[in-house]
């Protein structure tokens, strides 16, 4: 019944979408703002499963883009905590209202 | 959680207290609504993925967030099951949980300090990106609701061997792109990363 409607699957993505946005926008700590950027990821890549699940011309192709997807993520988070860590050794601090750097 | 609690008690009230939260709503579908073992289970995950992804933007010990997210992310492979996506759940427990996860954990060793105080936690834009927030899952309900999605089967099962077949056929191209993609990240990250000689952490 629910688990075999498409507008469960997409509510569900769009909420955790929401979340996400939410941690984006709000958090302090550069880590928690990736963190958040994982999880908007991750409903995308939920509502790319969804679309494939159930529609029937897509089939197989929606798991290919969200495999695609997921290692596009991993290199994402590679060089994203790589630029969190190199700031961080010339700023020392996490938090990115402290790098104004270029505002002041 | 009231001081009046006696502190050996916590972990198990507050265990009871989140497994009451993730299972209410899938008894009740069950019973109320005439759901099936999928559809609890469905509800299980999904609960699962929302508190625990509402524990990483809200927390304030940082540590806590990334474990949460790992809780957020095994969640969600669940649900890629029950969608019929199998290789997509692997992929997710190998590379979600097993590679970035960790990743994450290590940044937050390599850069943070004590928890820092409740109020410097979130912006002082928290309130309105709370605000948009819940405005954008309503529309996105509402659009998702309201669209009509045409021709829908029943939900298929991604058999894995022709998932391969077209991954190393028809997307074979893509594929080597990833791949070249994820060479240029390790290489860029560990030159980003790096510590020049004499700089220390």
């Amino acid at each position: 019944m629910i688990a075999n409607s498409l507008d469960a699957y997409l509510i569900l993505s769009g909420l955790l979408f929401a979340i996400g946005t939410f941690g984006f926008l709000a958090r302090r700590n550069a880590i928690s703002m990736l963190m958040s950027i994982e999880l908007m990821l991750n409903a995308v890549n939920l509502a790319i499963v969804a679309f494939g699940a159930f529609v029937a011309g897509l089939a197989e192709n929606g798991s290919v883009i969200a495999i695609m997807v997921i290692a596009v993520a991993a290199a994402e988070a590679t060089v994203g905590l790589a630029i969190v860590i190199a700031i961080f050794r010339n700023r020392r601090t996490p938090l990115v209202d402290e790098y104004d750097a270029m505002r002041r | 959680m009231p001081s009046w609690i006696p502190g050996a008690f916590r972990p198990l009230i507050a265990t009871a207290v989140l497994a009451g939260i993730v299972l209410t709503p899938a008894i009740l579908t069950v019973l109320l609504w005439g759901g099936d073992f999928t559809d609890a289970l469905f509800l299980v995950f999904a609960v699962t993925m929302l508190v625990s992804a509402l524990a990483v933007v809200t927390m304030r010990d940082i540590i806590r967030c990334g474990l949460a997210m790992i809780v957020c992310f095994g969640a969600l492979a669940g649900i890629y099951l029950l969608a019929g996506a199998t290789l997509v759940a692997a992929a997710q427990v190998v590379v979600y949980i097993g590679a970035i996860s960790v990743l994450i954990l290590f940044a937050i060793m390599l850069t943070e300090t004590k928890a820092a105080p409740s109020r410097l936690v979130f912006q002082t834009q928290a309130g309105p990106a709370g605000v948009a927030a819940v405005v954008l899952a309503i529309v996105i309900a509402i659009t998702v609701t309201a669209t009509d999605w045409g021709e829908l089967g029943e939900r298929l099962h991604t058999a894995t061997d022709t998932l391969a077949r077209l991954l190393f056929a028809d997307y074979v191209l893509p594929f080597e792109i990833v791949g070249v993609l994820l060479l240029a990240a390790v290489i860029g990250g560990v030159f980003i990363a790096k510590r020049e000689r004499g700089e220390s952490l």
